[in-house]
């Protein structure tokens, strides 16, 4: 060791430190706060940092807040928030304007929703599979039925839709639009047989493939019947929905939407037909290159251009098909990651068992790949919740949207109102992310416990 | 699992509308059930929501109009808050079947925008408001002043040409929202808010403190305000234009919302025109004969709205001034029903 | 043994049982789908066009645009082209951008760090400022920098100054501006000059001690290479610059640089927004490291700052890339967010108010996420190359 030139090398050993039990209480503290100069500045800057952050945030919250007042004279000289302004403004912060008399329906879905999901997330409480139906299966429909008030006005399925003949008549009874329904149903029969007739030319097993086309049409039409059916609530249009409730709806539906769609795009991504790789990879990078509000403005002002005229999508749904469309891209990165991690000896496996391609994924990969990912699913949850603050910028008023709304009010103009406002929000999106990503973590930590064994 | 993919796929396919056929946007209407407005988010007076999201204004009136016409029930009209910026989009694409929304009557809206303007349901300039503590007078004196504005309005246009004609320096700050400028103004980010007089008007109520802001005398433009269709539907075009001259008729025979139903009786050849009980002038424009009088009972005549949503009857306390009739000295004429 | 041969028997009967012909039969039910979907979609566009006349193609583009931008990186006045202002919005979003990608990647790397620190303090610190930025929308965050920080600052007659040079009011930061008279292309001359020569020394240092093993201390000798030649041509030109002062004129200042709150919101919630998932990607990448390479630094006798700039931060590099170069397309493509609050950038100009203007929805829209496509293929595939020269080369 001649190098005293060589500035990176130490040039003394290390002073040799007592043994821990020794060296006092303090002593992990003092080390870890204290140890040297540039340790001390760190220590130093925190202190500072956290004084100046911390403290103003509390007194702002607490000490010096409002707490009662009817407008916004009582918050004019306040140095702190302004909470009568939140408390006037709550109603419109969750529900947007739905009609104050009918907020219990949202307050019954919001209830149902945790309800049933808090036993889905606990990873000890039992009867998953019923409560994951419950949850996926029947609850969105309930959701629907309660938030909009069901009774769909259906007109036309499909034969009246392609010929000009009223061949079911128009009567209604009990919201059922007879016209429909049996239009529907002789349509289902209709393609029952042909696609008997064209599995019975390619050599297939005809009969079971009409019985799984009269399945499928007997699910889809059990849930348009529910949605369809006149429960006596009345109808509240989207366009009248706002605050929390929309966040939790598109953020919700985005999610469950692109589930699905993000497993289906994961595998074309890594199926062995080129042109469905294409396809899929277009497709992702394309939702994943562009940003989040030219989706949003094409689906809501531009939409009906690219559809035949005279038909028209609730504008809420188009937000919710263009959002569950963009997070599937997501979705799909993700779930493929799980895919990527699955030994190729479990498909090596499979196929010695003599599984197909969807009897290999839907029983042995993607129930692993699924359990790998879920971090990554919630993350993306998170995202998405986040990201559907951007409606505000098609005119859909999420919580910021009615915050904003709010701070418009000169009946609540006070210095501290915007604070007040954004702390409130502030609070909310926090709660929710923070609390999803703890959980994520949560998961992450009992996976590697599980893998360690 | 194959299968039931396939079998979706083919769900898929079917359920997709095959029908290519422009259909008349009265009949569309009419299949709905309901007329779809294009609204502003929030111009009190002219098409504002309360807190239970019902839509007051002139503007929201004139779509009532057309609903009652068409169904007889004023409530058959669903609004679409639109910016400035993104409502012909909006028009264009069929969104919305009429758009009345402050919009200012200019050619090439007219023309490669391929939209339709109906007539001029207030006739607007733009003009200038300042704090007053900036001791300003008059808006020569705005050189080296921050502007805030709407983006895609022709105000943002004529701001442009006015300062730029008289070689004043300025900035302009562009928002999306008619609130979210306000705000800026408000907060000082700007020293002037530009838009038309009509709605300086307007959004002086949603300042902190109304009373130290003033609107200078400037007018700097010409903005006749209208409703728009799209091109393309000549009978959709008639309905909602006449609509409008209905309104301004009613108020020149002096039909009102109150004695409409006397004024059936009225041995009067133009009111009996107007109400529909001589001729079939309703019919050809594909409504009832009756359309004029549903048009006044439920929402009323020109005058009626007028001083209900921005005029004397209202907070904003708006002087006629140029939406005078024309037998009043003012511009609203409407031609003759015959 | 028999049931699965039968299975065999009986499916060997069917056309669809055959990989590749079930495979050409799946791509081509695909083709026709997207095809036919295609294909729809433009009839009912075609047919919607032109029933109700909407002007079509790219003729606008030469047109005069009429509307003033508020912060122009080239010369853009009212009477300029709907093409000009495409650049001037596109120079925006990459202005803001560019700089946000720089001070995002700075701070999170120091905030990933901080939150490996040994100080408890620095680390909880680094931790809540993670766990906060994270888990608010960005969208609040901009409005919140926006309305709430830079919207309460006072007006320009109570500007708070800096040393009276600099300025900071509700209306933005102003700060003297430099200018550059004849003669300042010699300082700068020498400056490059200077420059490629502490480079130059910098390269044959490195050979010399790869070679040999000694080190030479370059550091004096760099500092006055940068220095010394600039400062001398400085002086021997008689001193060719000076400033412009910003100065209160009117409603504002006029005259010096200047930085408008827009810009400031946007950029300063993309920054510590960004950062905050940085900083998380680097504190994953620096775990990844196995403790051994730490150690064996340690007692190679390498301190604790150059074991993580020697060994440790060149290994995590490998593993950081991807992830960050996902939270660079991320910046890029949350800076049209400033629609929200009035910054002129890309979107705002062309899908905002161009598109208002000319109508010509389809188009700008089209043309708008080919853009923003564009951007961030071109991005990803710098940091692919980058990526690429990082990656163990294994021997």
């Amino acid at each position: 060791m001649t190098g005293s030139d060589r500035a990176y090398i130490r040039t003394r050993l290390a002073a040799n430190e007592p043994p821990p039990t020794r060296a006092g209480p303090f002593h992990a503290i003092v080390q870890g706060l204290f140890s040297g100069p540039l340790n001390i500045a760190f220590t130093l800057f925190s202190i500072v940092a956290i004084a100046f952050a911390a403290l103003p945030v509390v007194r702002f919250l607490i000490v010096d807040a409002v707490w009662q007042g009817m407008d916004a004279s009582a918050c004019q000289g306040a140095g702190g928030a302004c909470w009568p302004f939140v408390q006037a403004k709550f109603g419109q912060f969750i529900y947007g304007t739905y009609p104050e008399a009918l907020r219990w329906r949202p307050d019954l879905v919001f209830v149902l929703g945790a309800l049933l999901l808090a036993p889905l997330l606990a990873p000890a409480a039992p009867l998953k599979r019923i409560n994951a139906l419950l949850f996926f299966g029947i609850y969105p429909i309930v959701a629907f039925v309660l938030l909009t008030g069901g009774n769909l006005d259906l007109r036309h399925f499909l034969i009246g839709r392609l010929t000009a003949w009223n061949i079911f008549g128009s009567a209604t009874t009990a919201g059922l639009s007879w016209n429909f329904w049996s239009d529907y149903v002789a349509t289902a029969f209709l393609v029952a047989v042909l696609v008997e007739v064209g599995a019975a030319l390619l050599g297939a097993r005809a009969r079971k493939a009409s019985f799984t086309a009269l399945f499928v049409f007997a699910a889809v039409g059990a849930v348009v019947l529910a949605a369809d059916l006149d429960f006596g609530l009345e109808p509240v249009e989207t366009r009248s929905w706002g605050g929390l409730m929309v966040t939790l709806v598109v953020a919700i539906t985005g999610i469950v939407a692109s589930l699905p769609l993000g497993i289906l795009l994961a595998l074309g991504r890594r199926s062995e037909m080129p042109l469905v790789r294409l396809a899929s990879v277009i497709f992702i990078e394309f939702w994943r290159g562009v940003p989040l509000i030219t989706v949003l403005f094409f689906a809501t002002y531009m939409l009906p251009l690219f559809l035949p005229s005279g038909v028209s999508v609730d504008g809420l749904l188009r937000v919710l098909i263009g959002v569950a469309l963009f997070s599937a891209a997501y979705m799909a990165e993700v779930v493929r990651g799980g895919l990527q991690a699955i030994p190729k000896s479990q498909y090596e496996a499979a196929e010695a068992l003599g599984l197909g391609y969807w009897q290999t994924m839907s029983f042995v990969v993607l129930p692993q790949a699924l359990t790998i990912v879920i971090p990554g699913i919630v993350g993306n949850f998170i995202g998405l919740f986040k990201d559907t603050t951007l409606v505000l910028i098609v005119a859909i008023f999420d919580l910021l949207g009615q915050l904003r709304a709010a701070f418009a009010d000169p009946a609540w103009a006070s210095p501290v109102t915007l604070y007040t406002g954004f702390a409130f929000a502030g609070i909310i999106y926090f709660v929710f992310c923070y609390g999803m990503s703890r959980y994520a973590l949560s998961l992450e930590r009992r996976a590697a416990v599980a893998g360690g064994r | 699992m194959k299968r039931l993919v396939c079998a979706l796929l083919i769900f898929a396919g079917i359920g997709v509308p095959a029908s290519r056929v422009e259909a008349a946007v009265l009949d569309q209407v009419k299949t709905k059930g309901f007329l779809q407005c294009g609204v502003s988010q929030g111009i009190p007076g002219f098409s504002a929501p309360d807190d239970k999201g019902n839509w007051t204004g002139l503007d929201v009136d004139l779509c009532r109009a057309i609903a009652a016409a068409i169904f007889n029930d004023p409530t058959k009209v669903k609004f679409s808050p639109l910016s400035a910026k993104d409502r012909f989009t909006a028009l264009q694409s069929g969104e919305i079947d009429v758009l009345s929304r402050n919009t200012t009557w200019t050619l090439s809206r007219d023309t490669s925008l391929g939209l339709n303007f109906t007539g001029v349901i207030y006739y607007d300039g733009q003009g200038f408001m300042v704090r007053q503590d900036k001791k300003v007078n008059s808006a020569l004196e705005l050189s080296s002043a921050s502007v805030c504005t709407q983006t895609g309005t022709t105000t943002e246009l004529n701001v442009a040409d006015f300062f730029r004609s008289r070689k004043m320096k300025y900035e302009i700050i562009a928002f999306a929202t008619a609130d979210e400028t306000v705000k800026a103004y408000d907060s000082g980010r700007c020293d002037v808010f530009t838009t038309d007089v009509s709605q300086l008007n307007a959004e002086k109520l949603k300042l902190a403190k109304p009373a130290d802001h003033i609107i200078l005398p400037e007018i700097i433009s010409k903005e006749p305000l209208g409703p728009v269709v799209r091109q393309g539907d000549e009978q959709w075009f008639d309905i909602v234009k006449w609509t409008l001259y209905a309104m301004i008729n009613a108020e020149e025979m002096g039909v009102t919302s109150k004695n409409v139903a006397e004024m059936t009786k009225s041995p009067n050849p133009e009111i009996k025109r107007l109400l529909g009980t001589e001729g079939k002038f309703g019919e050809a424009l594909g409504l009832p004969n009756d359309w004029a009088v549903r048009i006044v009972k439920h929402i009323g005549n020109y005058g009626e709205i007028f001083d209900r949503n921005v005029g004397a009857g209202s907070k904003l306390g708006i002087d006629r001034g140029l939406n005078r009739l024309w037998s009043k000295g003012g511009l609203q004429y409407a031609p003759p029903i015959r | 043994m028999s049931e699965i041969a039968d299975a065999g028997r009986r499916k060997g009967r069917s056309l669809l049982d055959n990989p590749r012909l079930r495979a050409i039969l799946v791509q081509s039910l695909l083709l026709i789908a997207i095809a036919s979907l295609a294909w729809m979609l433009i009839g009912n566009v075609r047919t919607n066009l032109a029933s109700r006349n909407i002007a079509s193609g790219f003729g606008f583009f030469d047109v005069t645009a009429g509307f003033a931008i508020s912060q122009t990186l080239i010369p853009y006045e009212e009477s300029s082209t709907y093409g000009r202002a495409f650049v001037v919005g596109l120079l925006n979003t990459l202005l803001v951008s560019a700089i946000g990608i720089v001070l995002a990647t700075v701070l999170g790397f120091a905030v990933g760090v901080a939150r490996l620190s040994s100080n408890m303090l620095l680390s909880r610190l680094a931790g809540a400022y993670v766990e906060i930025l994270r888990n608010l929308p960005l969208l609040f965050q901009i409005l919140f920098w926006y309305l709430a920080v830079l919207g309460t600052l006072p007006g320009p007659r109570q500007s708070l100054s800096l040393a009276g040079e600099i300025f900071l009011n509700n209306r933005g930061v102003f700060v003297p501006k430099p200018l550059f008279a004849a003669g300042s292309g010699a300082v700068a001359l020498a400056v490059v000059a200077g420059s490629a020569l502490a480079i130059i020394l910098a390269i044959w240092a490195r050979r010399r001690r790869l070679a040999t093993g000694k080190i030479i201390a370059t550091g004096w000798i760099t500092l006055a290479l940068v220095l010394v030649p600039p400062a001398v041509t400085f002086v021997i030109m008689g001193a060719p610059l000076s400033f412009e002062r910003p100065e209160l004129k009117g409603f504002n200042f006029d005259g010096g640089l200047r930085v408008v709150p827009e810009f400031l919101a946007l950029l300063f919630a993309l920054v510590t927004y960004t950062a905050a998932y940085i900083a998380e990607i680097v504190r994953a990448g620096i775990l990844a490291i196995p403790r051994g390479q730490t150690e064996a630094a340690y007692s190679l006798g390498l301190r604790r700052g150059l074991t993580l700039r020697l060994v440790v931060v060149p290994q995590a590099m490998r593993v950081i890339v991807p992830p960050l170069t996902s939270q660079y397309l991320n910046l890029i493509k949350n800076s049209s967010l400033a629609a929200a609050i009035g910054y002129p950038d890309f979107f705002y100009v062309f899908a905002g108010t161009t598109l208002n203007q000319t109508g010509q929805a389809i188009e700008i829209i089209a043309i708008t996420m080919a853009v923003y496509l564009a951007i961030s293929l071109v991005t990803s595939a710098l940091m692919n190359w980058y990526n690429r020269r990082l990656a163990l080369r294994e021997r």
